[in-house]
């Protein structure tokens, strides 16, 4: 084999393999999703399937700030109160109301936060919006329910949580969902 | 650049003929598929971006001389940092070691040319469309990219049209890096001279073969990570976008992915120029020259597993910050390895002080600061402190300015002779040297003080108690700043007027440029394979 023929041997297997790795990036992606999913980080929009410590604890009151954004997006949305108390085990119930201020249907996106951020893990969301994506008609008006249970294993210096959504809009999808 | 073809005109009148194609004037640099004169293109655009770049850094700390808001707002602040960062890295550095590459490895290595010479004119040549692309973002509505070189979402996802610039510039920058590689690694596997083996090449040869693996394996990575926003931006793709489930965290695994060998794709040719140098002006052969070659692999395999600690403030589990730490430790025994190497390699040597050894003692008094603080960030509650604080900007500007930079200058001062055949002036070469050692580690000594003491980085105003070591820190900046031109007057000093160079001006250099060629090197070396015993 001549020179010429080795080298552009060589540079199809280089330019292969800086292909491959132009795809190793693009499957780091799933590969990221089922690590998160294997070590239980990242779940804040799944539903809680863990079990609950629903021993109502009522020597604990707990306060929770409810928050809400909007990012980029026509919509008005608020929660209809502006904090609740609730004890730790106790299945409460929070409502939140949005309106489509835009002449066109707009799907959007709810992502929740937590203030602290490691009260995340004991604030079990059993129904939420934020599970599926909303689609709103123009000019509509829909009021949506959070309910959760607080663990009652939740860190004795805890008394209030902030509980934050932002609403994203799903572009591409034009109000199709 | 005029002062170049100058240069090749005092040194080859006589072969004039020989260009390929016969063209003259500026289409010989257009049409040139001549190692040598792709390489001194590289060098001379990566001077002009380290110009730019420095140009910003100089804005940057100006605005850092006082507290409040002098001269530029806090965007176009965001823009700047931005920008210094991405013309530096890709502008600067890297284009500066390719460049080096391009002279230095066929005459290493006794081959005639780069393997694919049509291919090496081509990666260049898409450098200075990526440059323009890059700076043109600043006339965007909403101008450059705000969101720091390392381009995180959700930032990224919503920045202007400046934006896409950054992104496609990347691209262009990748692919040339891309092809520069590959081109580098068949010269070096297929073209070596009979009797060149492996374990003979020169260490120059070596860092920059693993270095090239080394791109081959990340820049790709880097180009899915810029793609996977430019689709998240214009093409309703969700990977990094919270609303459709997808992530900004995973934008950050993706780019360290790539970031953390981009630092040693960096530091490596940077090694490879100081192991060069270190033996000529010791006259003595380099210390454990197999276990240099080991401990160069052991760096490069060792950087794909310690990307996330770049991360440990984004959440991830302890077992994972543990394990980050222990293998961004492991980092430090193979470079240890080497700064021992390089220092046995003095030990009873007979040395001697030329410009280009005082810039590689430079780099390694500075580049192992650099590894120390490296160290102390590898610490995760050390650096949960540390995170983002001007500590970091010291650690970082460690290894590139201290370690990068200085060793290109080592090169460049070790190498002139050889490649204009005129010796540089002596005595501006070291005034060079103190000026930009003392003035570097006025401007980034003191910034350790300033992230100890919590300064974040990426600022354009602070409480009035950091004043006083950034108004140090400024000044350094300006005096770095103006040092620079001493050394761009140096080169074209020595290119224009500098007295003849003889073919091995440094006694203890043994590679085969100073051993089988003239000085100047020909335009066309090794056309027929030095015989090696």
């Amino acid at each position: 084999m001549n020179l010429e023929q080795a080298n552009r041997r060589l540079f199809l297997r280089l330019a292969l393999s800086a292909l491959g790795m132009f795809g190793f990036g693009f499957a780091l992606v799933p590969f990221y999703n089922q690590i998160c999913k294997a070590l239980g980080v990242n779940s804040l929009e799944q539903r809680s399937s863990i079990p609950v410590s629903r021993q109502v604890d009522p020597s604990r009151s707990i306060t929770i700030e409810l928050d809400s954004n909007a990012h980029n997006l026509p919509w008005r949305f608020r929660p209809l109160v502006n904090h609740v108390q609730v004890h730790p085990g106790e299945l409460a119930t929070v409502e939140y109301e949005i309106v489509n201020q835009r002449s066109a249907p707009v799907t959007g996106q709810a992502v929740p936060s937590y203030g602290p951020q490691f009260a995340g893990e004991y604030f079990r969301k059993l129904e939420c919006f934020c599970f599926t994506q909303q689609t709103l008609a123009p000019g509509e008006t829909r009021r949506m329910p959070v309910t959760f249970v607080v663990d009652a294993k939740l860190p004795r210096d805890v008394n209030t949580i902030t509980l934050s959504y932002t609403f994203f809009e799903v572009a591409g999808r034009g109000g199709k969902s | 650049m005029s002062a170049v073809v100058d240069g090749h005109g005092h040194g080859h009148s006589h072969d004039h003929g020989e260009h390929p194609g016969g063209y003259g004037g500026i289409m010989r640099w257009i049409t040139t598929t001549n190692h040598k004169d792709i390489g001194t293109m590289y060098l001379w655009f990566s001077f002009l971006m380290f110009g730019i770049g420095g140009i910003i850094a100089v804005v940057i700390r100006a605005e850092l001389f006082s507290p409040g808001l002098q001269f530029v707002n806090p965007d176009l602040f965001n823009q700047l940092t931005t920008m210094h960062g991405l013309i530096m890295i890709f502008g600067a550095i890297m284009p500066a070691f390719v460049g080096f590459a391009n002279w230095q490895i066929p005459m290493m290595i006794g081959a005639p040319d780069m393997a694919f010479a049509r291919l090496n004119n081509w990666s260049f040549w898409l450098l200075p469309f990526a440059a323009t692309l890059l700076i043109l973002s600043f006339l965007m509505p909403g101008g450059a990219p705000g969101v720091g070189w390392t381009m995180y979402a959700p930032l990224t996802v919503q920045m202007g049209m400046g934006m896409d610039f950054t992104i496609f510039a990347v691209h262009l920058l990748g692919m040339s890096s891309i092809l520069g590689a590959i081109n580098i690694i068949t010269t070096v596997l297929n073209m070596r001279a009979p009797g060149m083996t492996l374990l003979r090449m020169p260490l120059f040869v070596w860092t920059w073969l693993i270095t090239a693996y080394l791109l081959l394996a990340v820049m790709p990575v880097l180009a899915g990570a810029v793609t996977m926003t430019l689709t998240d931006r214009h093409f309703g793709t969700t990977f990094f976008n919270a609303a459709g489930g997808g992530d900004p965290v995973l934008y950050q695994h993706i780019f360290w992915f790539f970031g953390h060998p981009e630092v040693y794709v960096v530091a490596m040719p940077a090694f490879g120029v100081i192991s060069q140098v270190i033996p000529a002006f010791s006259r003595k052969p380099i210390f454990g020259y197999a276990s240099m070659v080991y401990a160069t692999s052991a760096i490069a395999i060792i950087s794909f597993i310690v990307w996330a600690h770049h991360m440990y403030t984004t959440g991830m589990p302890v077992t994972g910050q543990l394990f980050f730490m222990y293998a961004t430790m492991l980092v430090a025994v193979p470079t240890g390895v080497k700064v021992f190497n390089w220092v046995a390699t003095m030990w009873k040597g007979s040395l001697s002080f030329e410009t280009p050894m005082l810039f590689a003692l430079g780099f390694l008094f500075m580049f192992t600061l650099g590894g120390f603080t490296g160290l102390v960030l590898s610490i995760v509650p050390v650096d949960i402190q540390l995170q983002d604080t001007y500590y970091v900007v010291a650690h970082f500007h460690y290894v590139m300015v201290a370690g990068a930079l200085f060793s290109a200058f080592a090169g460049i001062y070790f190498w002139l002779p050889k490649w204009t055949g005129r010796m540089y002036d002596e005595t501006l070469g070291k005034i060079h040297f103190w000026l930009t050692l003392v003035f570097f580690n006025m401007i980034f000594f003191v910034q350790h003080f300033l992230g100890l003491a919590g300064m974040p980085r990426r600022i354009p105003d602070y409480p009035l108690m950091f004043e006083t070591w950034n108004k140090v820190s400024s000044l350094g900046a300006f005096g770095m700043g103006l040092a620079q031109l001493l050394f761009l007057y140096i080169v074209v000093k020595c290119i224009r007027s500098g007295a003849p160079a003889p073919q091995k001006p440094w006694e203890g250099a043994d590679s085969l440029e100073w051993t089988h060629l003239p000085t100047p090197a020909p335009y066309h070396s090794f056309e027929t394979p030095p015989v090696l015993k």
